[in-house]
């Protein structure tokens, strides 16, 4: 599940940044680079926090 | 095991604020990497990159300076504040204690805690700009000190407030939640300058240059604002964090290095925050047509993704300045509890960011803040090393017993003095983002004189 979790958020950080190039390189519209950094905003903001900081606590908990 | 209470959670931690770090404690070069490179993008970012825009910046002289300027901050870091933090295993709060006394490192707190509320509610307006977006707020403009309308007003109170209660109940959960944005920001700033280049005609790489002589930073300063040279970006670049460095608060940071040279891990908030941060927001602010509003410039390159990172930098940037600033001042209210303080200091602050000026002066208050934490930093600097080659004693507010050191209290008001007088006799425009350094000259000059002649050669330490 966490191996699951992380993935989606690397693919959530991949969505935010790689619209903008594609636009640039005139692949895509403006509103769709848009649209789909949105969804990779909300891909990785809703999967980052239920893996990123309890690695740390886990960490701290078997010090 | 039983669970803890949350007081006794809090008492468990050891920061060893009065005492060296012991070695077993130290940490490796990456940890320094992550921190810093987190903490360089933030919401100031989004407000420095467009005043580099407004203040007419020609690009061959903003490249330069970035690079001349931010090279400069890192070989402070590492040459200057690095050495001592490893050094003295300390932090500087502790060894100015040692060297000017409890009462004046008290002031000292009391001082910061006043600059950082400013940086607070600098970064609570700054979210306020992305908040208002969907109300059709009346935004603040270059101009703006005094509040544009109720409706700014409304908004700022309502994330004020937000921010307050979240500092009041400590800022562990805001450091959790800055460390999930910290790898998706840089990503924001980088995509929202990438994806606006074709609106000023860039559609190849190779002809970004050109445009970004005659459309981004053409060196023509918007109506009523300074000119900023190469030399402006240089001092500012290097001297932005200016307290941090030489005037050597990040010894706080410092004193967990295994080694001096970790000083260069400040390259990676240098180059990645400030660098791309500051050459990407002001892209983003040319594509606005010379709008230096971060909510609108970000929401309009990256949609509601822009927005919300306005809201997260400011707000990770004002929760834990507000957190610092409530215990700053607790410091000399120490009878009030942290919580009572950051309620009252919380209240001032949203108030405060109610006027716009607190973002459109944002560089010059940074300039000013330089000025007065620099030379502090100097007389720790002289004491470390300075002192000893003159045959005299290095905390000597320690060894005497006295809490307030007046040969410390003369260096900083005087090398202070010394600063604006030369910014007032020479009248250049601008000049202020450099007087941090005769400040640094001044202060070790006349720390080290002051105590050749008044300090007690004869003390008996007991």
């Amino acid at each position: 599940m966490r191996i699951a979790l992380i993935i989606l958020s690397f693919t959530g950080l991949t969505l935010t940044i790689l619209p903008a190039f594609l636009h640039f390189s005139g692949v895509i519209e403006f509103e769709r680079h848009i649209e789909i950094t949105t969804i990779g905003t909300i891909l990785y903001l809703s999967t980052a926090p239920f893996w990123m900081n309890k690695r740390k606590k886990k960490a701290k908990a078997e010090v | 095991m039983a669970k803890q209470t949350i007081r006794e959670k809090l008492d468990g931690i050891n920061e060893y604020e009065r005492e060296p770090v012991p070695k077993d404690k130290v940490k490796g070069f990456k940890s320094f990497v992550g921190m810093v490179a987190g903490e360089h993008i933030a919401g100031t970012e989004f407000v420095i990159g467009p005043m580099f825009v407004a203040y007419g910046v020609s690009a061959v002289d903003l490249v330069w300076g970035l690079l001349i300027g931010n090279i400069l901050a890192v070989l402070s870091w590492t040459f200057v504040c690095a050495p001592i933090a490893t050094k003295t295993r300390t932090t500087i709060f502790y060894q100015l204690e040692k060297i000017s006394g409890f009462k004046l490192v008290t002031f000292y707190n009391v001082v910061n805690g006043l600059l950082f509320s400013f940086v607070a509610a600098s970064m609570i307006a700054v979210s306020a700009t992305a908040v208002g977006i969907p109300f059709n707020i009346e935004m603040p403009g270059l101009e703006d000190i005094l509040p544009t309308g109720p409706g700014w007003i409304i908004t700022v109170l309502i994330i004020g407030s937000v921010i307050t209660v979240v500092s009041m109940f400590g800022y562990d959960q805001v450091s959790k939640f800055a460390n999930i944005f910290a790898p998706w920001m840089p990503l924001i700033f980088l995509g929202g300058a990438i994806a606006v280049l074709p609106k000023l005609g860039v559609t190849h790489f190779s002809e970004f240059w050109p445009v970004a002589k005659e459309k981004i930073w053409t060196g023509v300063p918007m109506a009523g604002q300074i000119k900023f040279t190469m030399w402006h970006v240089i001092a500012f670049a290097w001297l932005c964090n200016g307290g941090m460095h030489l005037g050597l608060s990040d010894t706080t940071i410092y004193r967990y290095a295994k080694k001096p040279v970790y000083g260069l891990a400040s390259a990676a908030g240098m180059f990645i925050g400030h660098g791309m941060a500051w050459l990407a927001s002001g892209i983003l602010c040319a594509a606005a047509f010379g709008d230096t509003t971060p909510g609108p410039i970000a929401y309009g390159s990256m949609g509601i993704a822009g927005a919300i990172c306005v809201v997260a930098a400011g707000w990770t940037t004002a929760n834990p300045t507000m957190y610092r600033a409530g215990l700053a001042i607790q410091a000399v209210l120490p009878a009030l509890k942290r919580w009572k303080i950051t309620l009252i200091i919380g209240i001032v602050v949203t108030l405060l960011a109610c006027f716009p000026g607190v973002v459109t002066k944002l560089m010059s208050f940074i300039a000013f803040y330089a000025l007065l934490a620099v030379p502090v930093g100097a007389v720790v600097f002289a004491d470390v090393y300075f002192i000893p080659k003159l045959g005299l004693r290095q905390n000597y507010a320690e060894l005497s017993g006295t809490s307030f050191s007046w040969i410390v209290a003369v260096t900083w008001a005087l090398s202070f003095a010394i600063a604006k007088a030369l910014d007032i006799y020479f009248q250049i425009d601008g000049l202020e983002f450099f007087l941090a350094i005769p400040g640094w000259f001044a202060s070790v000059a006349i720390y080290m004189t002051l105590n050749y002649f008044f300090q007690n050669k004869h003390l008996k330490i007991a």
